[in-house]
């Protein structure tokens, strides 16, 4: 089963349970790397139904001050694409991954190769924030081509013409940004997030979900209202970095995952 | 040989950014071009360059600094430009966009400074709102500049997160700029960025070599043999060079800092060792690792510190148009106290580092008549100078 595949049939089995997707963002090498496995393990086991993997950026420009951090103590410790993809060949994990970050990491890689690379260890697709359609016919002939998902952006400013093209190319979902503005836990979500999503369901039967902002399981409960799922990335990665050195940090990201998850079939 | 609508010179340019600018880059593209062709827009422009800025500036010929390097030198003064330096051309051109189009609020990222004096400076005229961007160790070293701004009724935000220079102001005015985009422009202070800044800022500055080229013809009868520029994001050079890429004759010249030296990896030369990459919405070349993380830089000059450079000389280094060399601080340092001394000219640092190929073998011949784009004056960098040399 390629990647997109099997998202595909994660969101089939969820709309089956009539739940929402729970999406959890963590940065690969926040923790150091070699406990990314006991962090995905107690991402899936908390209910996590998709993971989306931060490879860290020097430059993150879509990321809010708790993501940028984490990216930095990440590169400090002198994580890489190459072990990223090594960490995870040796990982078997039970829900799709997905790999998150930016163009610039996966053209100093090599495309082809990279891509490659990403599906032979099991990842089910990409989200690069700050590749836009209009410059990524390459990337998109070799995400088809290796069966990567191809997550793209949708944005509260995006125009019709925009968001026919996003909603025609993504797949996997379509990632709806919930307001202007970069990753960061945010009090509340705001209504222009609905309206994004109505415009893209409107336009393409992939599935949508909603993120940045989302921190708090009413949160997740009133996107999951309006949309496929909900997208939780600066919340976990703070948990992380707070109670990570824990001896029971396993067991707390397990329970604030359930709690998340709990919203999802509300 | 460029063009504009896809934002790409060669292979160089476009947009690598977050979906949630692009309409905003869209608007501003379609905006601009309207500007640039509507003869309202050019008159008002071309007033403010004449009456505010003070253009067209001065060609000044340097019969000592002629005679200390054996060349015909000649200086274009940007450094007489309102505010001391080229960068008040682009920030009234994007200042005036910005009125155009609505917005009210107005950011900027800063490195040396003389962009945020000069975006500050069109705001208070133009009563537009305006944020500055400033990298922590910039706010330090060139805290005149901070002053004058706060002074225009900017306000001033250091930036503390990564290199706490000029590549990381220009990432939090990124992050600023996709949060506020509805009602705010960014005024990007050089010829990177995504499309439509390298296209457009090329198009705000290219003033300064139209002027010098005119300048030339009447007073010497002939164009210079070269025309020497230094690069930290690619403005003043482009805007010099523009004039002359048609005029095959007119040797190229663009100095980027070579901080250390370019062996010891402490610079921001990455048309000279870096190689192409994305950073801050464009593919260029870029001072990173094998595995495309951006490389801390290092130079005197904080307006040059910058591991990026603008698309179109990405491009004109590839098809061989520009040579790009660098220059040293410590050769900069000197050139710096040279023209000071043989000229009583006081250049900027970043404008130190074009002066100092004049001092370089093998890059132009004996008696060549040589244009150097005094970028900016140095007042600036007293404090640093001060701490610097001792005299
Ligand atoms: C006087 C002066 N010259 C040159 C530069 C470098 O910028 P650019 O390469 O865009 O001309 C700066 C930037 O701060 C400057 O202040």
């Amino acid at each position: 089963m390629t990647g997109r595949e099997r998202l595909e049939a994660t969101f089939e089995a969820l709309r089956g349970r009539r739940e929402g997707a729970l999406v959890a963002f963590v940065t690969a090498g926040d923790p150091a790397l070699d406990r990314l496995p006991a962090v995905l393990g107690a991402l899936a086991e908390g209910g996590a139904d998709i993971v989306e993997i931060g490879v860290p950026f020097s430059d993150p420009i879509a990321d809010g001050p708790v993501i940028q951090a984490s990216s930095f103590r990440a590169l400090e410790r002198g994580t890489t694409p190459r072990a990223i993809l090594e960490c995870l060949s040796r990982v078997d994990c039970p829900v799709p991954l997905l790999l998150m970050g930016y163009w610039n990491t996966v053209l100093r890689f090599g495309p082809e190769e990279f891509a490659t690379r990403a599906a032979e260890v099991g990842v089910c697709g990409t989200i690069l924030c700050d590749a836009i359609p209009e410059e990524m016919d390459e990337w998109f002939a070799v995400s088809r081509r290796t069966g990567l998902a191809n997550v793209l952006l949708a944005a509260p400013t995006s125009s019709p013409q925009r968001l026919d093209a996003i909603a025609r190319l993504a797949s996997g979902f379509v990632y709806a940004v919930s307001r202007t503005g970069v990753t960061g836990a945010r009090d509340e979500v705001p209504a222009e997030a609905r309206r994004l999503v109505s415009d893209l369901r409107a336009r393409a039967s992939t599935p949508v979900c909603v993120g940045f902002g989302v921190s708090k399981p009413e949160h997740v409960g009133d996107i999951c209202r309006f949309a496929d799922g909900a997208i939780v990335g600066s919340r976990l990665v703070a948990h992380l970095h707070e109670t990570g050195d824990r001896p029971d940090w396993e067991a707390s990201l397990r329970t604030l995952v359930a709690e998340l998850k709990a919203a999802t079939r509300a | 040989m460029v063009v504009p609508a896809s934002g790409r010179f060669g292979p160089y340019g476009g947009r690598y950014v977050p979906e949630t600018l692009v309409p905003a880059l869209d608007e501003l593209a379609d905006e601009f071009q309207r500007a640039w062709a509507d003869e309202s827009f050019q008159d008002e422009f071309q007033r403010l360059l004449r009456e505010y800025v003070g253009r067209p500036t001065p060609l000044t010929d340097c019969p000592r600094l002629s005679e200390a390097t054996g060349l015909k030198v000649s200086v274009k003064r940007e450094d007489l430009c309102h505010t001391g330096a080229h960068k008040i051309n682009n920030a009234i051109g994007q200042c005036l966009l910005a009125k155009r189009m609505g917005k009210k609020r107005v950011i900027a990222e800063t490195g040396a400074g003389q962009h945020g004096v000069a975006t500050a400076t069109a705001c208070a005229a133009f009563d537009l709102r305006c944020e500055v961007y400033m990298g922590e160790e910039d706010c330090a070293r060139q805290e005149l500049n901070v002053f004058r701004m706060r002074l225009l009724g900017a306000k001033v935000i250091p930036v503390s997160s990564g290199t706490r220079t000029l590549k990381d102001a220009l990432n939090e005015a990124m992050r600023d700029w996709v949060t506020n985009v509805r009602t705010t422009h960014y005024v990007i202070g050089t010829a990177a960025g995504p499309h439509p800044y390298p296209y457009m800022v090329r198009q705000f500055q290219s003033v300064i070599g139209f002027e010098a080229k005119r300048q030339c013809e009447e007073r010497y009868g002939q164009l210079p043999d070269a025309v020497v520029a230094c690069v930290g994001g690619g403005s003043n050079a482009i805007g010099v060079f523009h004039a002359f890429v048609p005029e095959e004759a007119v040797q190229l010249v663009g100095v980027e800092a070579g901080g250390c030296g370019l062996e010891s990896g402490k610079h921001a030369a990455p048309l000279n060792a870096g190689s192409p990459g994305v950073l801050h919405g464009s593919y260029s070349y870029l001072m990173q690792d094998e595995h495309g993380q951006v490389l801390p830089t290092h130079s005197v000059s904080a307006g040059l510190d910058y591991p990026g450079v603008g698309a179109e000389h990405s491009y004109l280094k590839d098809i061989g148009r520009v040579r790009y060399v660098s220059a040293t601080d410590d050769e900069a340092l000197s050139a710096f106290q040279q023209v000071s001394r043989l000229e009583g000219l006081i250049p900027a640092f970043e404008t130190a580092h074009a002066f100092a190929a004049l001092f370089q073998p093998g890059l132009f011949r004996k008696g060549d008549r040589v244009m150097v784009c005094m970028s900016g004056r140095g007042d600036k960098d007293m404090v640093a100078a001060s701490r610097l040399l001792q005299l």
